[in-house]
């Protein structure tokens, strides 16, 4: 039961952190809104000349667009969440203190990064998609059920996301800096998740592979239940697969580092 | 008073000149990081460009445009935003400055301000921005058809550097903004980075709205929408005069200027933390 809590105190602790930053969250909004609706002109243009592309008509392409920017901070496509932290204190030896806590460090920074993620979502994803949805045709669910099966889909993104930016934070054990496997797994996880376009927009063979990488689960498959493009219980089972084969990844990571690597620092 | 203000132009020069010096030697240490780090910028600067040809993958032409002038449009418009970030990209760390006090550091030094933090952290990687640039508008120039004239050819060159005059005032801008706002640095990015992915799109495919919105507003349209509709003999959605299109080298300069000032009012607004 102490274990619950103690678990929950860390969510709560990383929601208030990223809530205290009241200005950047505003920027943050601003920002986001401002390229939300620079891509829903070129989104238009794009289904104005083959409309039904990738099966979407243009209402649901905007509001693809306006999950994008939502989720862009929430899910840290764009890099941003605690995996930073993480790396810096592995590389400056801080993380040994992680390490003789009572709490187990992969579970300890998932439920920081899931109260961050709530806090984006709430933060800084709600303004901007409120505002496409008020300024733009879009293409909503009417019925609750709908909005339900979509949220388990957003939180099952976030296990995810998190379970690749834990590996890559991981990296920092063996490579000590960082900055090159941030910059990679920022390129990957912009280009396949379906930051640029959706998925299923892609052409040929890139696009029925970039559909079963792990990415896929991150906007892709939220966005498609919202839209009444998948079932969510096929989309529930590709996403928990992938949560599990990473989080188990980080956790087989996690053992290894903490048994082979010396630990920097004086 | 003129001789006076060209002195302290020549000293931020100099003074600019030999801080970036600094950082390009103390980059030029680690070597291979370098090179990784500026494929690095060239490989995500690239991605902008990627989603233009997935586009392209499935349409002939965006907003009555074909690949290739879409292309001229990019290039022209990542080139000059890319050597606008070179130049001086490090100015959007000012709000961090402010917020630990070390901006004190700078303004106790026998240099100007603005030259300091604008060669501040001089990333010469930035380089992978302006070379990815300058491929995708040497690429579009072998395939776009354009009747070159003398007056079209002598824009070339012009569209670069004022485009990159009025980039450099958007940054400058954004800095003085920091002061006043100093969390809120992100909203910078919403002009810089947003202005540059929104004139990577031809203006066809935006709202009239916002075409003048960047047209009259904040003139990021001087920067390659007029004078590129121009070159490629189409016409821009607001049916401007002809000479619009040579306006820019002009629009930098009043741009630039009007930062300078922004500049000095955040400048003389500034309070230390006192830390």
């Amino acid at each position: 039961m102490g274990a619950g809590r103690l678990y929950a105190a860390v969510a709560a602790g990383g929601f208030r952190r990223y809530a205290t930053y009241r200005a950047a969250t505003a920027a943050g909004v601003f920002t986001n809104t401002v390229f939300g609706l620079i891509l829903v002109y070129t989104y238009q243009a794009l289904w104005d000349e083959r409309p039904h592309l990738g099966g979407y008509d243009q209402a649901q392409a905007v509001t693809y667009v306006w999950l994008g920017q939502a989720f862009l901070s929430t899910l840290a496509i764009g890099g941003g969440g605690v995996e930073d932290e993480l790396m810096e204190r592995i590389r400056t030896g801080d993380v040994a203190i992680d390490l003789y806590r009572p709490a187990d460090l992969q579970l300890w920074w998932l439920a920081a990064d899931l109260g961050r993620a709530l806090f984006q979502l709430l933060g800084r994803g709600v303004v901007p998609f409120a505002f496409g949805a008020l300024c733009f045709p879009v293409a909503l669910p009417a019925d609750a059920g709908t909005w339900a099966a979509f949220l388990v889909a957003v939180v099952l993104a976030m296990l995810v996301g998190f379970g690749i930016r834990y590996l890559v934070a991981l990296s920092a054990f063996w490579l000590l800096d960082g900055t090159g496997v941030t910059q990679m797994a920022w390129l990957l996880g912009y280009f396949c998740s379906g930051m640029l376009l959706p998925l299923n927009v892609f052409p040929g063979a890139l696009g029925e592979v970039v559909r079963v990488l792990p990415w896929s689960s991150l906007l892709q498959a939220p966005a498609d239940i919202l839209l009444g493009h998948a079932d969510p219980l096929p989309t529930y089972l590709f996403q928990g697969a992938w949560a599990v084969v990473l989080l188990g990844a980080g956790r087989l990571a996690q053992s290894a580092a903490t048994r082979r690597v010396v630990v920097q620092g004086g | 008073m003129a001789e006076g203000r060209l002195g302290r132009t020549a000293e931020g020069v100099r003074a600019y000149r030999l801080i970036a010096g600094m950082w390009v030697r103390s980059t030029m240490a680690y070597r291979a990081s370098f090179a990784m780090t500026t494929f690095g910028n060239f490989a995500a600067t690239f991605l902008d460009f990627v989603a233009i040809m997935l586009m392209f993958s499935r349409v002939d032409a965006l907003g009555g445009y074909p690949l290739p002038e879409v292309a001229f449009l990019y290039g022209l418009s990542a080139t000059s935003f890319g050597l606008a970030d070179l130049l001086i990209g490090s100015m959007d760390r000012l709000g961090r400055r402010v917020r630990d006090g070390t901006l004190d550091t700078l303004l106790v030094r026998p240099a100007p301000v603005l030259a300091q933090m604008a060669a501040d952290r001089f990333a010469l990687r930035r380089l992978g921005r302006v070379t990815q640039g300058a491929l995708v508008l040497g690429w579009s120039l072998t395939r776009v058809d354009i009747g070159w004239t003398a007056d079209r050819l002598l824009l070339m060159p012009v569209m670069v550097a004022s485009g990159c005059g009025i980039f450099c005032a958007v940054f400058v801008a954004g800095a003085a903004f920091q002061f006043v706002a100093q969390d809120a640095s992100e909203v910078q990015n919403a002009f810089t980075y947003g202005g540059t992915t929104l004139l990577q799109y031809p203006p066809t495919v935006f709202a009239k709205e916002l075409v003048r919105g960047v047209t009259f507003v904040l003139p990021l349209a001087f920067v390659n929408w007029l004078p590129a509709t121009y070159v490629l003999g189409r016409p821009y959605p607001l049916g401007l005069p002809q000479w619009t299109a040579f306006a820019s080298p002009f629009v930098a300069v009043a741009c630039c200027a009007l930062a300078g000032l922004a500049w000095r009012a955040g400048l003389r607004s500034y309070r230390s933390t006192g830390s």
